[in-house]
């Protein structure tokens, strides 16, 4: 069935059509490139530097500390590799958390292996990070903490200010992934003492290849790509100069928006999550109630597994996601359903759904009715419901 | 991703459900993974499968296989039933995506676990039947946590 009702905007956005709308001149008429003299090359570097300020305005940052890059993950390498390969000498140290996108996560345990030690935080059963457990790893070889800003997952925030502010006084970097924070949750870079940032353009409805690391001035990282003098010569090649144009209108609608629209979404959130606790038995919020992001709800409904419902629900017209292994093609569910303690069947039975900007309150009463009859027809089928009712019978028999 | 016959042995599961007194029950694979299957048999004296019923904890192509599995075996004798390999399973779904293969080597399994529950509880050998690979303990779920 077509998708009507699309609830996996953590996994990407529809690019707007206003976005759109400011890339498509940079495709035929200002095709000029930005390196070059004249005046079709000089507009093309007129739109990079405006979009360059409008996302260096969300995060509170200077101009000239916003990097270009293909994307969220590649930012994250590159932060990371380049922070490890910089500072090596004085320590080869890094700190991060169980619960990282794996552009973090296998990018560290690449960096094991060239002889880096890292650590990996554990969080509690919401996701959030100990901060004493982050003081106490700290050790005078850690060259960076890389944590993210808020999981895309669970939608849990970390403590971002707090963290930036232990890494200050250490003197250690802080990076932090905040592809899915961006745009969705005030962020100050000064004020959270964020020394690097990961944000991608699909998240906010921009296009997709196109993303930015912010780098502190004065943090020296080596370059990502070795070439021209593209991107203070840190990360060579022709710019993507439409996806630039469709990133910075991307950011700057999203930052006009925010208050606005993440109230109603935090609404609608808390609507859904009410009436699905509610509404179907055996079932748990992943992440934590509060601290989490405004368009987040994350299920696990047991003795059923997550693949079958989201094919089920894709039947039904709704787009959503899983941590079940069979969606990931290994055999482990999601790395932070476990971390978070969730038992592996659990893990398996769980469910992310993500609004967006023009979710309504009736694609949420359907959503929740389909789930219900889902659910239930999953669980006639599942041994594991058979075994619990079973017991159940047997304990109120006794 | 998936066949039209995965996905109508998916969405209409043939013999879903339990059976009263069955001849055997078999139940493999584990939650880890994500899969488990059980079988539940009703043999005659003949040796001939009257009934065939299941329940599926799994992902699409694993209910489809346990579907298809049960459907294969009803009215069969022992014999043949042991001939209904996962290679069977799949052609008769029009084959499934590589990562799925597994799936349809665990309804395989379930068959041979309920066989060999039989042949126990009757005290006899079935040629060609060995002792199923993986089985799930009773009362594993006496961890899990309440909600």
């Amino acid at each position: 069935m077509k998708t009507r009702i699309y609830l996996d905007n953590a996994a990407t956005t529809r690019t707007s059509q206003e976005v759109v709308d400011a890339m498509l001149p940079y495709f035929t008429e200002c095709y000029g490139n930005p390196s070059s003299i004249y005046e079709l090359g000089q507009r093309s570097k007129e739109a990079i530097t405006k979009a360059r300020e409008e996302i260096a305005q969300v995060i509170g940052a200077k101009t000239e500390e916003i990097y270009f890059t293909a994307g969220g993950s590649e930012s994250d390498n590159w932060a990371i590799k380049a922070a490890y390969e910089a500072y090596k000498n004085k320590g080869s140290h890094i700190i991060t958390t169980k619960i990282e996108h794996h552009a973090v996560l296998h990018t560290c345990q690449y960096l094991e292996k060239q002889g880096a030690r890292v650590t990996y935080l554990d969080v509690d059963e919401n996701g959030l990070i100990d901060l004493d457990q982050l003081q106490k790893a700290i050790t005078p070889e850690t060259i960076l903490i890389t944590i993210m800003f808020a999981n895309n997952e669970i939608g849990t925030i970390e403590p971002v200010k707090e963290i930036g502010m232990i890494a200050k006084e250490h003197g250690i970097l802080f990076h932090t992934d905040a592809v899915q924070a961006f745009g969705q949750v005030p962020i100050d870079v000064d004020e959270m003492n964020i020394d690097m940032l990961s944000s991608s353009a699909h998240k906010i409805n921009g296009p997709k290849g196109i993303g930015c690391l912010y780098i502190r001035k004065g943090v020296k990282i080596r370059s990502f790509i070795h070439g021209g003098a593209q991107e203070r010569k840190r990360r060579a090649g022709t710019e993507n100069v439409p996806g630039i144009v469709g990133y910075g209108a991307a950011a700057r609608m999203a930052a006009a928006t925010m208050e606005e629209r993440t109230k109603k979404e935090q609404e609608l959130r808390d609507y859904f999550i009410r009436r699905v606790l509610e509404e179907v038995p055996y079932t748990r919020l992943n992440g934590d109630p509060k601290k989490r992001l405004p368009n987040n709800a994350n299920f696990s409904f047991r003795f059923i597994e997550g693949e079958s419902l989201l094919i089920m629900l894709d039947m039904k017209g709704i787009a959503g996601s899983s941590g079940s292994a069979c969606t990931s093609g290994s055999l482990d569910p999601s790395h932070v359903l476990l971390a978070i303690g969730l038992p592996h069947e659990t893990a398996h039975g769980s469910l992310r759904l993500t609004l967006g900007a023009d979710t309504t309150k009736e694609d949420l009463d359907y959503t929740v009715d389909q789930i219900k009859e889902i659910v239930s027809k999953l669980r006639n089928l599942s041994p594991l419901y058979e075994d619990f009712m079973r017991k159940q019978k047997k304990a109120e028999s006794l | 991703m998936y066949s039209e016959k995965v996905m109508d042995h998916f969405q209409n599961p043939r013999n879903v459900g339990e059976l009263e007194n069955p001849s055997g029950v078999g139940t493999v694979g584990n939650a880890k993974c994500g899969d488990i299957m059980r079988i539940y048999l009703d043999i005659d004296e003949n040796q001939v499968i009257r009934d065939c019923k299941f329940k599926t904890f799994g992902c699409g192509a694993a209910v489809a296989t346990s579907s298809m599995a049960t459907e294969l075996v009803k009215g069969k004798t022992i014999q043949e039933a042991l001939q209904v390999t996962n290679k069977a399973v799949m052609e008769a779904l029009d084959g499934l995506p590589p990562v799925k293969v597994h799936c349809s080597l665990l309804a395989e399994e379930a068959i041979h676990a309920a066989l060999w529950d039989y042949a126990e509880k009757n005290g006899i050998q079935i040629q060609g039947l060995s002792k199923p690979k993986s089985d799930i303990h009773e009362g594993e779920e006496e961890e899990e946590e309440e909600y």
